[in-house]
């Protein structure tokens, strides 16, 4: 294998020798996102994918026969920069901008590159709003939002465990309860199913037996939980042990192995989504591979995702044959391309299809994925 | 009904815990008037200490029997070295000083201990093994009533007894009220207030350790923050119950217990603490003291 990527980094070598790069004429992107500060390394890795993608087709001629040079904008996360960032990258001429990295920065600059329609896609963003509320046509991203996890949870306990009532539990905390309330919108908003219960639990706490027995009252027939391992644990191994044998569904939090390990046996059968294992996928190991050649160091947070935004909106920008606002977004809308996250395109408000969540089930003491 | 049954076992059991802690809490209390942040630690190493030794004696093939009584032991002996060091460490050369020092030297300790497990151990939550085993007869009744709980609900009543009998008729619980009362005159009378105080702390260090080897096992993970939060709220059944007294200490857990299994039962989870903490401030407000407190009036 590796040798096949030798020969494919020689090619590419012999091919920059034979097309010296049309200089003068050049598209430029721009990598915005948290450069310095404390969330620097949720945005460095993001400016390296770039630059890698970047660096492959500059070698191999580069875009529609331009060479592609690399604009970043440092906002530290902060939606105040984040404007100053946007308004730079307008007047400097990027065509496209990949980021930014936070949440709240995207939808400060957002308004911004809209006004100068400039597609923006983000690796990062999750606010489930930035692509739902349809006021940004230009914005897209290579993540899953929030909800996404919700959504994809509430569709396996209606279609395929077929509950009519439903117990909500969660930690109090921003993820556990987020998760939760997205759930319980979910449920409310198909019909199909009821929620019983919607409560909280103090995290920490030395016994959950009471809430059990309330969960117990009400008769469910599966029980979410939105929080992390430890409490998960611990109320799987009380309603299991009082003899309450209904399916536990939970989420990103207690997919991990240590969930497995402390609740041992009170672990089997108990559902969990987490995001889709992508370590098998030939493009996501070959970005790695380049990363370490180029940088001699593992890929951080969001580089697969950055990685697959870059894939993309070269691939759409090829397929417009030009930088034109309008036929890159139909572009991005409309063909797939084969990323280190998938095989990805973008549906109509932005999201990308394909990406996201899948559905685990601890069987034998391991995480086994479940299609659906 | 059996609703109100299910609750009222469950928050039995949850008051039994907080009791069990507590008990430490408030007879160091009694004694020397510390408020003993470094209680809850105790009870953590225990736990530690519990798990390495059933680990070990698994691997040798003991059975599930002896498993639980020698990791208790080995518990309350390890745990006890270290209460009995904290005490001479931590609080002996404060002795005599304002109420504040040994105060701030606990909360000190407390953190010492948590970090010193996080190194020498794991960051993570790990696995505690259930060491108590099935109680056949209790299995029809496992909706109110798991065989851990029973165990810890029995044993923190038989602690409360040891304990009141230790205290009200034995020489050396003589010497300890004597202690708890003035410890220049009982000094002057020939108690050896030093090896009183010490003994109160190994004594009460073991029945943390005797708390981390049941609560363990009934929750079924540890980690090195475990003590804290145990620490917080059998520190508020100590005061609920009126700080300084045995059995107020049983009852105030119990207490607490019972509020928040019914809180969360009949009203919601997420307002637990709430309830908690409103019963601990009506009952202050009216028995500023404690339920079963004493007001002493101010020594002279």
């Amino acid at each position: 294998m590796k040798k096949i990527f030798v020969l494919i980094g020689a090619l590419f070598l012999v091919l920059s020798l034979l097309t010296p790069g049309s200089c003068g004429d050049v598209i430029k992107i721009g990598v915005a996102g948290s450069h310095s500060g404390d969330l620097a390394s949720y945005g460095l890795p993001t400016v390296n994918a770039v630059k890698l993608v970047a660096d492959n087709y500059n070698k191999k001629g580069g875009l529609l026969g331009k060479k592609v040079e690399i604009l970043t904008g440092d906002d530290q996360c902060k939606p105040e920069l984040a404007t100053n960032v946007a308004t730079k990258m307008v007047s400097d001429g990027v065509v496209a901008v990949i980021g930014h990295i936070c949440s709240g920065a995207t939808k400060a600059a957002l308004p911004i590159y809209k006004e100068a329609k400039i597609p923006v896609i983000s690796p990062s963003a999750t606010n489930p709003a930035l692509t739902q509320s349809g006021q940004y046509p230009n914005f897209f991203r290579t993540i899953a939002s929030d909800d996404a996890q919700a959504k994809l949870d509430v569709e396996f306990i209606l279609n395929v465990l077929k509950a009519k009532k439903v117990a909500i539990i969660h930690d109090k905390g921003d993820y556990g309860k987020g998760f939760a309330t997205y759930a319980k919108k979910f449920i409310k908003k198909d019909g199909r199913a009821k929620v019983v219960l919607f409560e909280g639990v103090t995290p920490g706490g030395v016994d959950y037996s009471a809430v059990v027995q309330k969960i117990k009252r009400k008769k469910p027939d599966v029980v979410v939980f939105g929080g992390y391992h430890p409490e998960a644990s611990k109320i799987v191994s009380t309603m299991r042990k009082k003899g309450l044998k209904i399916p536990f569904i939970s989420d990103d939090g207690v997919k991990d192995i240590t969930f497995i390990k402390v609740a041992g046996k009170y672990a089997e059968d108990v559902y969990a989504s987490g995001p889709k294992d992508i370590s098998k996928n030939p493009l996501h190991i070959k970005a790695v591979e380049e990363h370490k050649k180029v940088f001699g160091s593992d890929p951080g947070a969001f580089f697969d995702n950055a990685y697959s935004a870059a894939l993309a909106l070269f691939n759409a920008i090829e397929k417009a044959g030009s930088t034109d606002y309008d036929k890159v977004t139909k572009a991005l809308r409309t063909y797939y391309v084969d990323t280190p996250v998938g095989k990805i395109k973008f549906d109509k408000k932005g999201d990308a299809e394909g990406v996201g969540f899948s559905v685990y089930q601890v069987q034998n003491g391991k995480f086994v994925e479940i299609k659906f | 009904m059996d609703y109100f049954f299910e609750l009222f076992f469950s928050g039995l059991s949850k008051g039994s815990i907080y009791a069990l802690i507590a008990l430490g809490y408030t007879m160091v209390y009694g004694i020397i008037e510390l408020i003993n942040f470094a209680h809850g630690e105790i009870y953590m190493i225990g736990a530690f200490t519990a798990l390495i030794i059933s680990g070990i004696l698994t691997i040798l093939g003991f059975n599930k029997i002896s498993i639980l009584i020698l990791a208790t032991i080995g518990a309350v002996i390890y745990s006890s070295a270290y209460g009995f060091t904290v005490e001479k460490i931590a609080y002996k050369p404060l002795r005599g000083s304002s109420r504040l020092s040994p105060l701030i030297s606990a909360i000190g300790m407390s953190i010492f201990l948590q970090n010193y497990v996080l190194l020498a151990q794991t960051p993570n939550f790990v696995s505690f093994p259930e060491l108590i085993p099935e109680i056949k007869w209790l299995e029809p009744y496992s909706s109110f009533l798991g065989s851990t709980d029973f165990v810890i609900i029995v044993t923190t009543a038989i602690v409360l007894v040891l304990l009141t009998i230790l205290i009200k008729f034995t020489k050396i619980g003589k010497a300890m009220r004597a202690t708890a009362q003035n410890q220049v005159m009982a000094a002057l009378v020939g108690v050896n207030v030093d090896k009183i105080i010490s003994v109160t702390f190994i004594i009460g260090s073991g029945l943390a350790a005797i708390g981390g080897v049941l609560i363990g096992s009934h929750v079924g993970q540890i980690n090195f923050y475990i003590g804290f939060i145990a620490g917080i709220k059998a520190f508020t059944a100590a005061v609920l119950g009126g700080i300084g007294s045995i059995p107020g200490a049983v009852l105030g857990g119990l207490v607490l217990g019972w509020t928040e299994s019914f809180g969360t039962g009949y009203i919601s989870s997420d307002y637990e603490d709430v309830f908690a903490f409103c019963l601990l401030v009506l009952i202050l407000i009216f028995r500023p003291a404690g339920i079963l407190g004493e007001s002493t009036q101010q020594k002279v």
